[in-house]
């Protein structure tokens, strides 16, 4: 009896010491793709590691706060060629991780969502704006941290119609894309009391961004893109696919200013950021990274930080109870935008304010002071829960 | 002990002679990189004293011979002559120091450095950096215990409170409070710690021996949305009866029933309130308005706001000597 007895408490000394001992291991994986999407303005150029680097960072933040909770957190990453399987890619990752943060586009990360079906891995996406993911496209297993097109032109809307710049001329480009962001400027001007006074489409005929001679031909081009249109008090450009928008500014035929994707640009981060303590997450980027933090690393950064914010809450980190966590009432993360952010509940869209930048400073954040809410003012920016079509199952 | 006898002299006269006594406020201006001077008496600022860039965390010295402020772009920590009441000297820190609190003894400075995840030890005497103490991400609030055994850290990113053993410079302890920590008072007894969670909305109430969230002080005020709400600075009065609550862009600051942990009043104040200090007598409770450019004065047991006194931009943080 007592040889039991003595046994037994070798047995839970054992395995207290091993609880210990044993830090809670969390895998979060990163479906990336390679290569580049090339910007008009050389500045502007993405790094390779655009994102990741963001996550990176997010994993040394939350391995401080996990020695303290005897957490380890690392990152596994695959960045797809434009032929590579998602499927395969996100299955492989799924089987090492609990968590995937995706920067893939739509149809990737439907592709990602749908090939681990049942399983509970918890996606974020990291990188894509398109809001049929959060509407009709909507999966119970994704959760979005980038903001979405109509975040952002609602965003901008707010901003320019307070500053009472409220005849529109819009410009759009030839691209899916830019079309998809055109309408969201247009559902922003319906919304928040501005008018469209007319539209022009820039056709994408090709050739090459960078050209010895390209500015003397630019500023030709440009004034006779935007002459002979009615009174306006701002161009708002809708040009995703960057083909022509930065060369908006300073060219067009009536002195305006211009504003969407060139000018005043609505963002979830920039690298002027400074309010709200992040100069020290903007400090702690650069030393880890030798560059300066884009939206996309800001994203990338709030996907891990919110795995990390639900582990340390609930002290595990399992992929289920971190997904109930994040969807729950109790969650909210901080992310240097001055108020907590929070998920919809009904579509997993992160709430947060939206940043208005010149690139050089930021401007304004928007949700506006008196654009008003009788649940969250920042669910006055984008698609409201009354109005959504996403269901989730 | 010449010096403490004629120290403790003097102020058993001042307060003998002076029945309305006059106290001396430094406010950090953040913004203006100066320090502005308030006569308690008068309510007037007497001088506006230049400080190094982004002046933040400030407090007298022990001995009330100095005021120490922290210019974090500096990457130091200023000394005021409260004599001449201009910067006579400077003292070590780690990068970008906001924060921090002295040992009992007043020989020793503990700060917290936002830039790399730790709280750096200095010398008060020999005026030189003796350590560092790895804490969580974005250190930022600091107290001490009232024996002076535990030192407190809240770190902004890691949103915990850890408890620094002041003798081994170890941690031993961390409790996981709401987001973005930003500052943490003892009540003198040493019965209650209080946290603030700028981005959470709370104050949570830790009980210092079994280091364990015990209570959470929460604040509702109509017609303002929750995330406005955001706590900063804590002032507890010394019966620890009562307490005050900064509630940062919400524009008020709560006054607090330190038994129940309910807010008994919002006492409208300037815009963007942060931190805030009692005068000796603890009559007034002085607060900084960042947003305004002003500190607001409120009389302690009438919890009415009196005075509003203009200083420089961004007024961020205010000590009064204490007794």
């Amino acid at each position: 009896m007592i040889q039991w007895l003595v046994g037994a408490i070798g047995l839970s000394l054992v395995a207290t010491h091993a609880l210990a001992a044993d830090p809670i291991e969390i895998g979060i994986g990163y479906l990336g793709h390679t290569g580049i999407k090339s910007k008009l303005s050389l500045v502007e150029q993405p790094s390779e590691d655009d994102g990741i680097a963001g996550a990176r960072l997010a994993i040394e933040d939350n391995n401080t706060t996990g020695k303290f909770l005897n957490q380890r957190f690392f990152l596994d990453e695959i960045r797809l060629k434009d032929d590579e399987d998602v499927a395969k890619a996100a299955t492989a990752l799924a089987g090492r991780n609990g968590f995937i943060i995706v920067d893939l586009p739509a149809d990737g990360l439907l592709k990602a969502a749908d090939a681990l079906g049942n399983r509970k891995t918890v996606l974020l996406n990291a990188g894509v704006t398109d809001d049929r993911l959060r509407e009709q496209d909507c999966r119970a297993s994704v959760i979005h941290v980038a903001p979405t097109r109509s975040m952002l032109a609602d965003a901008l809307a707010q901003y320019l119609v307070w500053k009472q710049w409220k005849r529109w001329l819009l410009a759009v480009g030839s691209h899916e894309a830019d079309k998809l962001y055109a309408d969201a400027l247009r559902r922003a001007a319906t919304r928040f009391g501005a008018t469209i006074v007319g539209e022009r489409v820039f056709e994408d005929t090709g050739g090459a961004r960078r050209t010895d001679s390209g500015v003397t031909l630019i500023q030709r081009q440009m004034p006779v893109f935007t002459q002979q249109a009615p009174a306006y008090d701002v161009l708002v450009a809708a040009d995703e696919g960057e083909v022509f928008a930065s060369y908006l500014p300073y060219r067009t035929w009536d002195p305006r200013p211009v504003a969407g994707s060139a000018g005043l640009v609505p963002t979830s981060w920039d690298a002027a950021q400074d309010q709200w303590g992040a100069i020290q997450i903007q400090n702690r980027f650069i030393k880890l990274n030798s560059r300066r933090m884009t939206a996309r690393d800001m994203q990338a950064w709030t996907a891990a930080r919110m795995i990390g914010e639900a582990t340390s809450r609930i002290n595990s980190g399992d992929p289920k109870s971190v997904s109930d966590f994040l969807k729950g009432p109790d969650f909210s993360v901080a992310a240097f935008k001055g108020q907590r952010l929070t998920l919809r509940p009904w579509n997993l869209q992160l709430r947060q304010p939206i940043l208005l930048v010149d690139g050089r400073m930021v401007v304004s954040v928007s949700p506006q002071e008196g654009f008003l809410h009788q649940v969250s003012e920042l669910d006055t920016l984008g698609v409201d829960r009354s109005e959504t079509k996403c269901k989730l199952h | 002990m010449w010096r403490r006898c004629l120290l403790s002299g003097m102020t058993m006269w001042l307060a003998a002679t002076a029945p309305a006594m006059a106290f001396i406020a430094y406010v950090s201006n953040e913004k203006s990189n100066t320090v502005s001077v308030i006569d308690t008496d008068t309510w007037t600022v007497t001088k506006t004293i230049k400080v190094g860039q982004r002046p933040r965390g400030i407090e007298f010295t022990k001995t009330g011979n100095f005021v120490l402020v922290a210019v974090g772009d500096d990457d130091k920590i200023e000394m005021i002559d409260t004599a001449t009441q201009e910067v006579v000297d400077s003292l070590p820190s780690g990068p970008d120091p906001e924060l921090f609190t002295q040992d009992a003894a007043g020989k020793i400075l503990y700060v917290a450095n936002e830039n790399d995840n730790a709280v750096t030890i200095v010398d008060l005497e020999k005026r030189v950096r003796v350590g560092d103490i790895q804490v969580g991400v974005e250190p930022e609030g600091m107290a001490i215990s009232p024996d002076g055994k535990i030192l407190i850290n809240t770190s902004e990113t890691t949103n915990m409170a850890h408890f620094i053993d002041t003798t081994t410079h170890q941690i031993v302890a961390n409790v996981l409070v709401d987001a973005r920590p930003r500052f943490a008072e003892f009540k003198r007894d040493g019965s209650e710690l209080w946290v603030s969670s700028e981005i959470g909305g709370t104050v949570s109430v830790i009980d210092p021996a079994k280091r364990t969230i015990t209570g959470k002080i929460e604040f509702s005020i109509p017609g303002l949305r929750r995330e406005a709400i955001q706590p900063v600075g804590i002032s507890i009065t010394k019966d620890g009866k009562t307490g005050f609550i900064a509630l940062g862009p919400a524009n008020r600051v709560a006054v607090v029933d330190a038994t129940t942990h309910k807010v008994t009043k919002y006492l409208l104040v300037g815009q963007r309130v942060w931190h805030m200090a009692f005068t000796p007598d603890e009559k007034y409770l002085l607060v900084t308005n960042g947003g305004s450019n002003d500190v607001s004065v409120i009389d302690v047991s009438a919890q009415k706001v009196i005075k509003t006194i203009q200083v420089g931009e961004l007024p961020w943080g205010i000590t009064l000597v204490q007794p």
